[in-house]
């Protein structure tokens, strides 16, 4: 019926709108706590987005991304100390780091599959951590990379932006995270989004239609690669600061829990299940210590029960709503 | 030559405990098929239950090692039979990060029960001491950690290629319906065999306590990785290799923590991806 599908839409872009528009005007009534969790949430966010390309779109689960955001955050942090203190310019290079890093790890990780992908990524992640943690001459060890400054961002004709205010900050980061759910949205749609599709469902016969799914597989890995270095830069930036421990494999499994709390399948999935995140551990640390518990049970509650998570839950309350449909 | 000796005992001496880890867990994966990273949770939840017994109620190792593993096996007897059961199913995120949320559940316990700080263990005067080993003191403690490895290493072969058990336990991890289908009850057996598991693991944790010096809430953490490490690069299934490369492991590091104290941690992960480059299954294990 083409009407129905005119008014989806319709609605669809109504919504898209109206949670811009929710987004943009944060600043103007939200105090300083509330802009600093929306730029946490925002962050995991673009994390998640670009992690559920890889697991959502291959099914290849890697436990080794948080060094590739950790590679953005020490790549903006190296490139802001040393060469150029250009916010942007340093988000670049953060992002580029992390896509070269990604393209060695993925290089050697993709061969495997399943179980033994995950271990190889979390080795690799390891490593990656404990060089970080090791070298402390250059990387500032556990104390991590620190002073970086959020200079304002210089324009033509020597006009120049500045960020330094977390007000005006959380614009760059709404920019950014805009940007990573448009693109993540155009990649599932694209020819290549249905090849990784493809993948998941089944590799063989992708591979029998004579495409190089090991190629695929390291495109989707390095694209992955790329959101999170633009999340560690963004957060090194948010926080003047580059730690350690964005490499370390508890720090990697956080994309993979946002993911599964919002829904693996879906687009929207992992930014629900940032708020969600954050939320949570907002809410359950202002009452009592233990948020690692409750998190664990929440968890517990979503493996054994919904596993569509939060945005699948909804999609089947909504289609149930509206009745069986033909077709 | 007298310091590469103690180097080498002392990395065989840290290579049993994450041995005792690996082999639960590489068990685990055989049978089941579920790689657990819940653990080294449990490894933990072996020692503060092992010096509980020994502070509260008997200052006695042996008790210790036997009543803490034991209460462990309890834990993981819910574990299998309330939520692992109903995610064997399910693709492999699900089962990681179920396991996942008792490594959350776990360690947050741990810090509400026993606190958040470390804990000293009593001193109970087991194999306290140290003998000379080439002129240089070497902990009696260590020597019979060094001989309780590769005990449990033979008895669990015996137990799984002479027993009749074993042969159902093998069984089951190569057909699971044609074991079904000549009688195995394979759901009881995958309780037991994770039950087993859970307490090979939480049995290190017990020998730990005298060893460690210090009890903290993370501690599970840290071997969790060392133990898939080995777990892998032995071959995920294979006892054999999770022996070997836990000895391995154990040596490397402890000349790696000597000799390039920047870089131990790293020599190992180095170690790791070598073997899964050349060999993606492990040293020991079925290609699949």
């Amino acid at each position: 019926m083409p009407d129905d599908r005119v008014t989806g839409r319709l609605l669809r872009a109504i919504a898209v709108l109206a949670f811009v528009a929710a987004l943009a005007s944060v600043p103007l009534f939200a105090g300083k706590f509330v802009i600093y969790l929306a730029m946490r949430v925002m962050i995991l966010g673009i994390f998640a987005l670009g992690y559920n390309l890889l697991l959502g779109g291959t099914g290849l689960l890697s436990f080794g991304h948080g060094a590739f955001y950790a590679a953005g955050a020490y790549g903006l942090g190296f490139f802001s100390l040393h060469l150029s203190p250009n916010p942007l310019l340093g988000v670049a290079a953060g992002i580029a780091a992390a896509m070269l890093l990604a393209l060695l790890i993925g290089f050697f990780s993709v061969r495997s599959t399943e179980i033994y992908f995950a271990m190889l990524t979390l080795a690799f992640g390891m490593m990656v951590f404990s060089l970080i943690w090791n070298a402390r001459d250059i990387t500032g060890g556990d104390d991590g990379l620190i002073g970086i400054m959020r200079e304002s961002i210089p324009l033509f004709g020597g006009v120049k932006i500045s960020i330094s205010q977390d007000s005006r900050y959380y614009f760059l980061v709404l920019f950014f995270f805009l940007l990573s759910f448009w693109a993540v949205h155009r990649i599932r749609n694209s020819p290549f989004g249905l090849v990784l599709a493809g993948i998941r469902e089944n590799a063989k016969r992708t591979e029998f239609a004579g495409l190089a799914v090991r190629n695929y597989r390291l495109a989707a890995f390095v694209i992955s690669g790329a959101f999170a270095g633009l999340a560690g830069s963004l957060e090194t930036l948010l926080e003047s600061n580059a730690r350690p421990f964005m490499a370390h494999w508890t720090h990697s499994a956080e994309p993979v829990l946002v993911s599964l709390l919002g829904g693996i399948q879906t687009l929207t999935g992992p930014v629900v299940g940032s708020i969600l995140f954050v939320a949570m551990r907002e809410i359950v640390q202002r009452f009592t210590e233990n948020w690692m518990l409750w998190f664990g049970i929440v968890l517990l509650v979503i493996i054994m029960g919904f596993r569509g998570g939060v945005v699948g839950v909804v999609r089947q309350l909504a289609d149930r709503a509206r009745g069986p449909r033909g077709g | 030559m007298q310091s590469i000796v103690h180097v080498c005992l002392a990395g065989l001496s840290s290579g049993m405990f994450i041995w005792l880890v690996a082999s639960g867990l590489t068990l685990i994966f055989g049978v089941l098929g579920v790689l657990n990273f819940a653990h080294g949770s449990f490894y933990m939840l072996g020692a503060y239950f092992s010096y509980t017994v020994l502070r509260h109620l008997f200052p006695n190792f042996w008790l210790g090692l036997l009543l803490g593993p034991l209460c462990v096996c309890a834990v993981g007897f819910v574990v299998e039979r309330f939520f692992l059961r109903y995610v064997y199913r399910l693709a492999l995120p699900y089962q990681l990060l179920l396991t996942f949320a008792f490594v959350l559940i776990f360690d947050n316990l741990v810090k509400i029960v026993w606190g958040a700080g470390s804990l000293t263990p009593p001193d109970i005067g087991f194999l306290a001491g140290s003998v000379p080993i080439l002129g240089r003191k070497f902990p009696v403690y260590n020597l019979f950690i060094i001989g309780v490895g590769p005990l449990v290493a033979v008895a669990l072969w015996l137990a799984l290629e002479r027993t009749w058990a074993g042969r159902i336990v093998r069984a089951a991890s190569s057909d699971r319906e044609m074991a079904s289908a000549i009688g195995v009850r394979v759901p009881a057996l995958y309780t037991g065999v994770f039950v087993f598991g859970i307490w090979l693991g939480a049995l290190g944790g017990g020998l730990a306590v005298p060893y460690v010096g210090l009890l903290t809430p993370g501690m599970g953490e840290t071997i969790i990785i060392e133990a898939f490490i080995v777990a892998v690069i032995g071959g995920l299934g294979s006892l054999k290799g999770a022996f070997l490369a836990a000895l391995v492991l154990g040596v490397l590091s402890s000349f790696g923590t000597r000799y390039f104290p920047a870089f131990d941690m790293f020599l190992t992960f180095i170690l790791m991806a070598a073997v899964l480059l050349v060999r993606p299954q492990g040293l020991f294990g079925d290609a699949r």
